[in-house]
């Protein structure tokens, strides 16, 4: 019943807020935030409930609620949640409190339509995070869609047309595919006991011969690809992110990218373990190729929402890189990006609608020495650009560190390709803070600096990211168990592993008893890794800027102290 | 088999309880033939035609227990026809709710607006007949009324240029329609020998090459039955009627006149057998291939709502046929998933046509574009009810058109007809943006006021009409229920479509 609320709350009060608007000015983003609120509060109350986890995976959940929906095609309302989807819950809860105070000046027209756009998205996005029936999966999964449409399309910036009928029609297809191999997997079933069912666990169990199981695979590998996204389904992304509000641009980059990577994580990558162990080098190859592309196309960019769009590409595909990796460090470190991603996109878009409130341009050529002008935005902005750039001390840099970690053993060639792009990163991300903030002054302008409330908040997000970069724990332990079940139960070692680069995998074998083995492991690859990353970082930051480069140079004893926690999370399995 | 043709044509008492839908409609149409020739009143006929309807919809449950039944060798009334009368039935109901303030406001002088609704109780029957028909002289008797009563039906406001425009073309089309459905059916004849559908099949039964007169008079049959559902390359006249027409009727031929024919087709194609040879399966594709493809791509370019909705419903009844091809190697779910689809496509058209008709005035029908724009500001109940139709009609999660895809969709997939499969898919993809496009021109900014003046669009708010917005009311809660609940409503069809489906088993 606690999940049935969780999802009920956004959508029942969405109604509410969109008559609140005739009540008063502010009541819309009351009750939408206070309907967020109490889904917050209520993850966080599942969430100190610290025990379960330990024997939560995929397949067992914590907690779970079924009732009979169309009987006659074996679809029940089937909730269940395990670790992954209480952390991606609490996420979305407080991404969508962020996006509606992102909004509190932007939108001043329709108030009451678009809280209630935003609550139903949200809405749905929770549904789709809790929902282990495929049929209601896909119910949630498009029920988001409409809303956030209207959002891109109503309040949207100049070519919101154009980009909400990008985004709708991309992702619908991506949402068809998915559909069909849906509902082929549900009729498979079908004829292997003689009844349809779209239950998790039905179908978790299914027996596919390999030439099905491999164009399904596809499907579910695209149904979610579209959504995250990797090229070369990514065209809809920077026109849709650019032209959003910032509420919405802050709800699609944190919240809704990550739809599409939960759905790997949950259905792809579980439902198809044989095609998938073929599938992998190519799903990796192309989260390197989002990486690079991403970031080169960053570089390039003038619109700073574009740029963190491109970012947010280049970002994902280290989520690719890590789910398909198939060791536990790298799944561990998706989810750790997918958390440190949200909270960093969604500061960053923030910070780009400010600007733009501010200047009336997204555009950087017009922008230059706002630092003395607006001081209070100018250094949240740098600081959320360090984090995007993966800082050391920051949640970004654990998510992609780890996956870069994990995914070595997989494929050493697209790991080193994927590192790059953190190179690339810092170029892009410097550049725009030198061409925003630093530098010449174009013109003499007096822009308000960021209000009490808007900093408070970002101020929040930077603690979290702080937290969770020193203290990663909490989340990597809650998703362990979920994130061990989805590592190959016998993966097969084809070359040796050399003499100081212990394969990760043997990692994940050796996870009963790691407490010897996982740190002395650990601390040899990660003085290698780290050092090669220092190298790479080092060089990078001098060129950009002196004080980062200062702060860049910490990661070798960051690097080894970290190691420590995240094995520590390897000893709490059972 | 033939045992239900050598019994005797003699009518016994259950033969009636059977027939009585049918027999009360006919009742019913003389009843308000002779209270137009005592007292002609609109309210008054609006009100009787409807309480036909009814009063028809409540004998269906009494039918229901002497069927199936064969009743003579014309007419066979079983759960499958029982359910298509009473989707027919809803329909009209709805179509009459709907016109009466469209004629209200259309006819300021008494011109006799009386007879539309006799003409409709008249076509509703021809539809009713159709769906019962298990014989080539029902079949064509019921046709034939139900089409000459839509003639006179679109041309009813004959003062009007658009819609006399219409009515010729309908005419000529029916007429044409006509013909070759008539010498197709001879050929079938002179071939088997038998004018019952399941005489016809006896051909295909006996598994040998069938025979290729045989062949050609199928083809014209379906050269036939395609004209009247407007399948591409048979559509051109859909969108002129469709627009031509007064809103109220383009909603009746779109729900009601197809409802009927689709239910003939299948059964016919069921009883017949036809999905067994391939060349007629691959035709069928073929068709529903070509009606997918132009509708969707003709609507891109539309600038006039109602014309947009009629290439959206070409390209529905490509869908469709993606479901009554999977009939062929999968009975169940074909039959099924066609009579869930046709369900659906009903309540969404009369959604959107409906809100069409709603919001015309006396200056003509709103069909434009540009009428739209913004609605959402002004009128949101009713942009509402035309976005959760539209949203329907592409098959978004929530309303019903998104239950009835999943099941032509999973239909198509169980018979193992994957580029047809496909080919929805990539369809139903390009369809999203016509109608994103009108959706997307709702919620505008509303058009400066200068263009709309205010008292007008007051005036035309409070001449909605309670009857009409009931009606709509009732249509958007049924496409959201059907979304949300469809569970009850498909063990329903299964139940009702078994007997149809048995015949299938039958034969194999």
């Amino acid at each position: 019943m606690v999940l049935w609320f969780l999802i009920l709350i956004p959508l029942l009060a969405a109604p509410l807020a969109w008559m609140g608007q005739q009540w008063s000015r502010h009541a819309a983003r009351w009750i939408a935030i206070g309907a967020l609120s109490i889904d917050l509060l209520l993850a966080l109350l599942l969430w100190s409930q610290d025990h379960w986890f330990q024997d939560s995976g995929q397949g067992s959940w914590l907690l779970e609620s079924q009732t009979s929906w169309i009987p006659l095609w074996g679809i029940s309302l089937h909730l269940g949640l395990d670790g992954l989807s209480l952390v991606l819950i609490l996420l979305t809860a407080f991404i969508g409190i962020i996006a509606i105070i992102a909004s509190w000046t932007e939108i001043q027209t329709r108030v009451g339509f678009f809280h209630c756009n935003v609550l139903l998205a949200l809405g749905g996005v929770i549904g789709v995070f809790l929902a282990i029936d495929l049929f209601l999966f896909f119910f949630f999964w498009e029920v988001m869609l409409v809303p956030m449409y209207l959002l891109i399309a109503i309040w949207g910036h100049e070519q919101r047309r154009h980009a909400s009928f990008k985004f709708f029609l991309f992702t619908q297809a991506g949402s068809l595919m998915l559909l069909v191999a849906i509902i082929a997997l549900a009729l498979l079933h079908q004829h292997a006991t003689g009844r349809p069912s779209f239950d998790y666990a039905d179908l978790m169990g299914l027996a596919l011969n390999s030439g099905i199981g491999w164009w399904l695979m596809l499907a579910f590998f695209i149904g979610f690809v579209v959504k995250l996204p990797a090229p070369p389904f990514h065209s809809w992304l920077p026109d849709t992110y650019a032209e959003a509000p910032t509420g919405a641009s802050i709800i699609l980059a944190g919240i809704l990218a990550k739809t599409g990577a939960y759905g790997l994580l949950r259905f792809t990558i579980p439902l198809f373990p044989g095609a998938i162990s073929e599938f992998a080098p190519i799903a990796m190859g192309l989260g390197a190729i989002g990486i690079l592309y991403g970031a080169v196309l960053a570089c390039a960019q003038t619109d700073i929402k574009r740029l963190v769009a491109y970012s947010s590409i280049s970002h994902m595909g280290f989520i690719l890189l890590g789910a398909f990796a198939g060791t536990e460090l790298a799944l561990q470190g998706t989810v750790m990006q997918l958390v440190a991603h949200g909270l960093s996109t969604g500061a960053l878009f923030m910070l780009a609608g400010a600007l733009q409130e501010r200047l009336h341009t997204r555009d950087m050529r017009q922008m230059g020495g706002l630092w003395g002008v607006i001081p209070r935005l100018a250094s949240m902005a740098l600081f959320f650009a360090l984090a995007s750039l993966g800082l050391p001390g920051l949640a970004n840099f654990i998510g992609e560190f780890l996956v870069l970690f994990g995914s070595f053993s997989a494929q050493p060639f697209l790991t080193i390709l994927a590192s790059i792009g953190m190179v690339m990163a810092a170029i892009y991300s410097l550049a725009m803070m030198q061409r925003t903030f630093f530098g010449r002054q174009r013109e003499t302008r007096i822009a308000p600096d960021l209000s009490n409330i808007a900093f408070g908040t970002l101020l929040l997000i930077a603690v979290l990211q702080v937290w969770l970069g020193l203290y990663p724990r909490p989340v990597l332990s809650t998703t362990m168990p979920v994130m061990g079940t989805l590592v190959p139960p016998a993966p097969k070692l084809t070359r040796p592993p050399s003499e100081f680069l212990p394969s990760s995998d043997s990692f994940a074998r050796l996870r009963g008893k790691p407490r010897l083995l996982s740190r002395e492991g650990m601390q040899g690859v990660s003085s290698e890794a780290v050092a090669k990353e220092n190298r790479l970082r080092r060089g990078v930051a001098e060129e950009s800027s002196g004080s980062t480069a200062a702060c860049l140079s910490a990661v070798v004893c960051y690097g080894g102290w970290i190691k420590p926690w995240i094995s520590t999370s390897h000893v709490s399995a059972p | 088999m033939d045992l239900h043709l050598s019994r005797e044509c003699s009518m016994t008492l259950q033969d009636l309880v059977a027939l009585s839908p049918i027999l009360h409609l006919g009742a019913f149409s003389i009843v308000i033939m002779l209270v137009l020739a005592v007292r002609r009143h609109h309210a008054t006929i609006a009100l009787l035609s409807f309480l036909s309807c009814l009063l028809t919809l409540a004998t269906l449950p009494w039918a229901a227990t002497s069927a199936p039944r064969t009743v003579t060798a014309l007419l066979i009334v079983d759960g499958y026809a029982l359910l298509y009368m009473g989707l027919l039935l809803s329909a009209t109901m709805v179509v009459i709710s709907l016109s009466y303030r469209y004629l209200k406001l259309h006819f300021i002088e008494q011109e006799g607006v009386e007879e539309y609704y006799l003409l409709l109780l008249l076509a509703t029957f021809g539809g009713l007949v159709l769906t019962v028909s298990a014989h080539f002289v029902s079949f064509f008797l019921g046709l034939e009324l139900l089409g000459v009563s839509l003639c006179s039906l679109i041309g009813y406001l004959r003062t009007r240029r658009h819609p006399l425009e219409a009515a010729v073309k309908y005419l000529l089309i029916s007429i044409s329609a006509s013909t070759f459905l008539l010498f197709g059916l001879a050929l079938l004849y002179f071939e088997s020998g038998s004018m019952t559908f399941r005489g016809v099949g006896t051909v295909v039964e006996t598994g040998q090459a069938v025979p290729s007169l045989w062949l050609g008079g199928f083809v014209l049959v379906l050269v036939g039955v395609a004209l009247k559902l407007g399948l591409a390359p048979f559509h051109m006249w859909i969108p002129d009627v469709y627009q031509g027409a007064p809103t109220p009727i383009t909603a009746y031929i779109a729900t009601v006149s197809k409802g009927a024919v689709i239910a003939l087709l299948l059964r016919f194609a069921t009883d017949v057998g036809v999905l067994k040879i391939d060349a007629l399966v691959h035709l069928f594709g073929l068709l529903a291939v070509c009606s997918m493809v132009t509708g969707n791509v003709l609507a891109l370019f539309q600038q006039n709502v109602k014309r947009l909705l009629a290439y959206s419903s070409i390209a529905h009844f490509g869908y469709l046929l993606v479901a009554l091809l999977a009939g062929g190697s999968a009975a169940a779910a074909g039959a099924e998933a066609v009579t869930f689809y046709v369900i659906v496509y009903c309540a969404m058209t009369l959604g959107a046509f409906g809100v069409v008709t709603v919001y015309s005035s006396e200056v003509g029908d709103k069909d434009r574009f540009e009428d739209y724009q913004g609605l959402f500001w002004t009128r949101p109940w009713l942009a509402a009810a035309l976005t959760l139709s539209l949203l329907s009609l592409a098959g978004i999660p929530v309303t019903a058109g998104f239950i009835g895809k999943f099941y032509a969709i999973a239909a198509g997939v169980d018979a193992g007809l994957w580029w047809l499969v496909l080919a929805l898919i990539g369809n139903s993809v390009v369809s999203l943006y016509y109608y994103l496009r009108l959706i997307v021109t709702l919620f505008d900014e509303e058009p400066a006021p200068a263009t709309l003046p205010h008292e007008r669009a007051v005036q035309s708010t409070e001449a909605a009409g309670w009857t009409a917005v009931f009606s709509l009311g009732l249509v958007a809660s049924i496409i959201l229920l059907l979304g949300v609940y469809p569970g009850p409503l498909m063990e329903f069809i299964r139940d009702s479509v078994s007997n149809l489906v048995m015949v299938v088993v039958q034969r194999r």
